[in-house]
């Protein structure tokens, strides 16, 4: 490292200090346009009315419908969910109608001062003032279920990079939507994903045209506002040829009684040479003390590597959710395409984490690299469940994995399963893990230098996951830090 | 004064291992303590800096006048006392960078002095780093994650030079030195806490040590209590003749 990695260090760690005290527990009052509560084919048509779309999207999710009121909730996950009333629910709510707008500064003040509250990155309130020099961050903010503002548009568009919100891009882009919409998870995936394609509310659409570096990061502040609303985001990425993107999905929700439900869809598409970054920092609502309220995130996250050399990275750090249903996966179509999978879960209290990823090889040459590091505390229980398999004809495969267990007291559970299904002999698989306690030794060292108890506990926490930490832009770097230590108060001593 | 310990009696595990110890630190005053393995010295730096797992169970102690035995751990350290470790402790994956500004960010905030910034904090270090002969690239490492014993113990004594304490209690810092690392060590006590208004507690089983940074008492602790006190002839009488002689 150099000097100036130092100090850009320390500048990270100087804006951390400045980040507001964690404070999610609050519901903020804007009018809310509800659906009427539960489910059959009319909240299908109203959704898709409400939103103006075309016949053809609102026929796709009437089709979904059918399609999921013949299948049956999985169970095979290390969960205990459970059951869930899917008409004891609202799908869609949205603040009520507002003009687009083109910048923050014309954002409902109130809604502003929940962003505040969740403690969007400096470095966007500098680019946001006009900074000199500032990095850039394009923020497509989703409150609830509706788009509300989209900044930087005009140099997005400049570079011909199209960020929209899913529902615009249904009108304004429909043959690109059409042809990838479904394509990486397809409509029968699985029991969430279902009922996503039929409900989804909103969600953003991405498209980088061929040989485009996106000129900045791009940005998706989630937030779950209204009480009992299902949340179904639907993301669409595609990279062109030879193009560059990173994106960024941060998630926050506040306090409430009851469960709610999440299930996104989050599809990513990356052709020849192209590379997809997607970072994501959760920090939902997980539940009291004795685990009552707190987020269900049952999300389908995938990504297509389609072309030769393409690549696509997750990073995600989990510090949210009652119970989270998680496995962001690679498809590995492409020659010596590459996919990567870095991850920090922390569960607390009596939070449920079954999260993982699958690396599925069916390129000749692709690569894929796994981390994972699993932090469980109180009566919780963490599951690594990752899949490795390797098609007959991909030669020359390699993968390796790294999952790491740390456990802070004795009554929290961390489990690996790995499945590795090789059918190719050249493939090189690489499996490793470990499972650590944190030690009363670090935990007096740094007590004795200064730090309070939780600090300490934060410090070392964030020591163990720097491996992923690290893969973070560091806007999101520093929200991580905070958020590790914040989602670990109260479990030592 | 500084620290006066009055009758302190602690318990490890239930096992009395501090039996009675009485001892007056004055500001100004270094104080060598001396005395045979399992005598209770490490023992003693842990009591006083409130590790878990010590339990005080009768006696006293006083910090510039106010009851160190209530604080917490972390309390200790802002109100000035620094425990140098006979062995210290790795932490993967936090430099030695960000733990100690975090660490002396959370002091000043205790005191309620203002945070230093990044260019404030990383210039303190260079400065304290180069004294001592460690160069910048090895604050950069994870804390003490690979370093060699001596590489820790230097560690220990640019973490005391950052820190800037007003008591150091420093159990067995010259073990694992080698010869020039021995003096630049004892020179860097000297510098960092030879000062009107601080107070070292030297723990070590050599005289070599006081060679370089010369104590105004020596003690030697035998079985949970202070059985001698000298001036630094003492230490010298000590290692001509052993405790055995001393304790008959
Ligand atoms: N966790 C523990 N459980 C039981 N006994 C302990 C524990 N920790 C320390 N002791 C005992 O307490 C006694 C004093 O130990 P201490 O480390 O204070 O000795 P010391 O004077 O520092 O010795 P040395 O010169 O070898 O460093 C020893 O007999 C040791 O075995
Ligand atoms: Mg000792």
């Amino acid at each position: 490292m150099t000097d100036d990695s130092a100090i850009k260090d320390q500048a990270a760690w100087d804006a951390a200090d400045k980040v507001a005290d964690y404070e999610h527990g609050w519901s903020s009052d804007i009018e809310t346009d509800f659906a009427p509560k539960g489910l059959n084919e009319d909240t299908v048509r109203f959704i898709s009315a409400k939103k103006n779309e075309p016949e053809w999207m609102l026929e796709w999710r009437l089709k979904a419908f059918a399609m999921w009121k013949t299948m049956t909730p999985p169970d095979w996950a290390k969960l205990n969910v459970p059951p869930i009333d899917y008409q004891d629910a609202y799908y869609y709510a949205a603040p009520k109608a507002k003009p687009k707008l083109n910048s923050l500064d014309e954002v409902d003040p109130e809604i502003l001062r929940v962003y505040e509250k969740l403690g969007i990155p400096i470095a966007e309130q500098e680019v946001l003032a006009g900074v000199e020099g500032a990095r850039k961050v394009a923020v497509d903010a989703v409150f609830d279920s509706v788009s509300v503002a989209t900044t930087f548009r005009a140099e997005l568009e400049r570079a011909g990079v199209i960020f929209r919100s899913i529902s615009e891009a249904i009108k304004e882009y429909p043959e690109l939507v059409k042809k990838w919409l479904g394509k990486v998870v397809p409509m029968h995936d699985n029991y969430f994903a279902t009922l996503n394609c039929a409900v989804f509310s909103d969600g953003t659409f991405v498209y980088i045209p061929e040989g485009v570096r996106c000129p900045m990061e791009l940005s998706t502040y989630f937030r779950i506002n209204a009480e009992n609303t299902g949340q179904f985001e639907r993301t669409l990425i595609v990279a062109d040829k030879g193009s560059y993107v990173s994106y960024l999905e941060g998630c926050t929700a506040p306090m409430r009684d009851e469960n709610q439900l999440h299930a996104a869809v989050v599809e990513l598409v990356a052709l020849d040479d192209a590379e997809i970054k997607y970072s994501t920092v959760q920090n939902w609502y997980p539940g009291d003390a004795e685990g009552k309220g707190g987020i269900y995130n049952f999300v389908t996250k995938r990504a297509l590597c389609q072309g030769r050399n393409s690549k696509v990275s997750w990073t995600q750090v989990e510090t949210g959710s009652a119970v989270t249903w998680k496995y962001p996966s690679c498809v590995l179509n492409g020659e010596n395409s590459v996919g990567e999978f870095y991850s920090v879960a922390v569960t607390n209290n009596y939070q449920q984490a079954d999260t993982g990823t699958k690396m599925i090889h069916n390129g000749k040459g692709s690569r894929s690299t796994v981390v994972s590091k699993g932090i469980s505390a109180g009566h919780s229980n963490n599951t690594y469940r990752g899949l490795v398999r390797v098609a007959p004809n991909a030669e020359g495969v390699r993968n390796f994995t790294q999952c790491d267990s740390l456990l802070l007291g004795s009554l929290c559970g961390a489990h690996t399963v790995p499945y590795i299904e090789v059918r190719n002999p050249s493939a090189q698989i690489e499996h490793e893990a470990t499972t650590s306690k944190i030690s009363d030794d670090q935990l007096f060292y740094a007590m004795q230098r200064g730090l309070g108890q939780e600090e300490a506990v934060a410090l070392i926490v964030n020591g163990f996951a720097k491996e992923v930490l690290q893969q973070l832009p560091m806007e999101f770097a520093v929200e991580a830090q905070k958020l590790l230590g914040i989602s670990l108060e109260g479990s030592v001593g | 004064m500084m620290l006066q310990i009055t009758n302190l009696h602690a318990t490890v595990a239930d096992k009395p291992i501090l039996k009675g110890l009485n001892l007056t630190l004055n500001a100004g005053e270094i104080h060598a303590i001396m005395g045979p393995n399992g005598a209770g010295k490490s023992t003693l730096g842990y009591v006083l800096s409130g590790r878990p797992g010590y339990e005080v169970t009768e006696g006293s102690v006083t910090f510039n006048g106010e009851d160190l035995l209530g604080m917490e751990p972390h309390e200790r350290a802002a109100a000035g006392l620094f425990l140098g470790f006979q062995y210290p402790v790795e932490i993967p994956g936090v430099s030695n960078v960000q733990f100690l500004r975090e660490a002396l960010n959370a002091q000043r905030q205790h005191r309620g002095e203002a945070p230093l910034s990044g260019a404030e904090f990383l210039k303190v270090a260079r400065e304290q780093a180069g004294a001592l002969g460690m160069d910048m690239d090895m604050l950069k490492r994870p804390v003490n994650v690979g370093f060699s014993g001596g590489e820790k113990k230097r560690n220990e004594m640019v973490q005391m030079g950052i820190i800037d304490p007003c008591l150091a209690i420093l159990d067995e810092t010259d073990s694992g030195l080698d010869i020039d690392a021995l003096r630049v060590v004892g020179d860097g006590i000297n510098r960092i806490m030879r000062k009107p208004d601080k107070t070292v507690l030297l723990i070590t089983h050599y005289q070599r040590l006081l060679d370089y940074v010369k104590p105004d008492f020596v003690h030697v602790l035998a079985d949970g209590r202070i059985t001698r006190t000298g001036g630094p002839e003492l230490a010298l009488e000590l290692e001509r003749e052993g405790y055995r002689e001393l304790a008959a």
